[in-house]
């Protein structure tokens, strides 16, 4: 398995991702609506010659039906996985070569710039993981941020000894299904498909329903789905899990579904339909389990 | 145009903002962030949060807002740099306070603390030019 660090390199060296467009242009109803929940009376963001406050830099871009994944996501899914559950934003940098003007087409692009630690923090040791965002009109930069974030494990998840206790419902692994939790270890969800005809299925087999191969292979799936059906299970207790707890069908958009706990939300939240993202989640010092949570959290 | 004293060691006027909910809600939707803590305290709790919180977005907003009521319309923002400490929760009060740090030829650097009643929950520098 390759280290944190490796990692990092690897997605560094990436460099700048594609460049995202933005949903609409730089405009004056935006503007209003943000100066006058800030209290802002500034007369520059105001009139026929009125400019976009600076600090809307962000606002622009934010995009929430948006659920592409980037180099960012394996890095936060590939701490997840190591144990470093807990998130913190700790600093916001915005950098602006020139006030934005209603009207303005904007595109941009993020990359990741350093992955440092561990390191002993108030929290709970952690990576302190940055990136940069840069905002471009047409092909000039106009503006960038520079975010950085603590990803931490959490203190009270470690015993005394510094080992967990072993988490009781543990998984069935062969050959047939150990690519599954390999992939889930390292924060992939990783999907079997047919050496042969290519279908995909879930969950994992020796041979293909479909052309009977038994050549096979894996995709990496992209990480969000549709709950299809759940329960909410109330009783009797289950070793290992707090009640009540939800166990969900997802459906993933390339074309099975999976069983997972559904989690970060109360379950008299979730529904059928609900879009959900997958999550890792660290049973105990072996076992890290692929679940779901709410894709707007 | 007015002229304003700006010179190495200025004090800024402190600005006062009451979290209401409205605040932080009305703000969370204006920077277009739907995160559910930012508006639905129940989740906010259910995540271990005291209630609903200020965005980042909303942050650097009111970082930028405190420096431009002093510095007036003529001032043009560079960057804004700030480091994130303890969450600005409904019913607590933020107040920002700032001095002159640096000026070179016209511009100059603002240092900004926004505190609330757990601590320091924005310290950073607002850089702007004349």
């Amino acid at each position: 398995m390759t280290t944190l660090h490796e990692l990092a390199e690897r997605l560094i060296a990436k460099g700048e991702g594609p460049r995202e467009p933005t949903r609409e242009p730089v405009n004056t109803t935006m503007i209003r609506h943000w100066t006058q929940a800030m209290g802002d009376r500034n007369p520059r963001y105001q009139g026929l010659d009125a400019v976009a406050p600076p600090a809307m830099l962000q606002v622009w871009t934010m995009d929430r039906e948006s659920p592409s994944r980037g180099p960012l996501d394996d890095m936060l899914d590939a701490l997840t996985a190591a144990g470093y559950t807990g998130v913190v934003a700790t600093n916001c940098e915005h950098t602006y070569a020139r006030y934005l003007t209603p009207g303005e087409e904007l595109t941009y692009a993020t990359r990741m710039t350093e992955l440092t630690g561990p390191k002993r923090t108030a929290l709970g040791e952690g990576y302190f993981l940055t990136w940069l965002t840069t905002w471009y009109a047409k092909d000039e930069p106009v503006g960038e941020m520079t975010f950085r974030l603590l990803k931490f494990r959490p203190r009270e998840e470690s015993s005394p000894t510094g080992k967990r206790k072993p988490y009781p419902l543990k998984p069935a692994v062969n050959r047939d299904t150990a690519f599954f939790w390999e992939g889930a270890s390292s924060g992939e969800l990783r999907i079997q498909t047919c050496g042969d005809c290519g279908e995909l299925r879930h969950p994992p087999g020796p041979i293909c329903p479909s052309c009977r191969s038994t050549e096979r292979s894996y995709v990496r799936a992209a990480g969000v789905g549709e709950i299809y059906s759940y329960v909410v299970h109330h009783n009797p207790p289950v070793p290992g899990h707090d009640t009540p707890f939800v166990v969900a069908v997802v459906e993933i958009p390339e074309g099975v579904r999976i069983v997972g706990n559904v989690v970060d939300c109360e379950p008299s939240q979730v529904g059928i339909g609900m879009r959900v993202k997958v999550t890792y989640r660290r049973m105990d010092d072996e076992l890290i389990l692929p679940m779901w949570a709410p894709l707007e959290s | 145009m007015r002229t304003l004293e700006m010179e190495v060691g200025t004090v800024l006027p402190e600005l006062v903002v009451p979290l209401t909910p409205t605040l932080i809600i009305s703000t969370a939707l204006a920077t277009r962030d739907f995160t559910p803590v930012h508006h639905d305290p129940e989740q906010a709790r259910a995540q271990g949060s005291r209630d609903i919180f200020l965005n980042i977005l909303t942050t650097m907003g009111l970082v930028e807002r405190f420096v431009t009521d002093w510095a007036g319309p003529e001032a043009l923002i560079r960057g804004i740099n700030v480091k994130l400490g303890v969450p600005a929760y409904a019913g607590d009060t933020l107040t920002f306070s700032g001095t002159v740090a640096a000026r070179e030829d016209d511009e100059y650097t603002i240092e900004v603390r926004g505190t609330v009643s757990l601590g320091a929950h924005a310290t950073g520098t607002v850089r702007l030019s004349l």
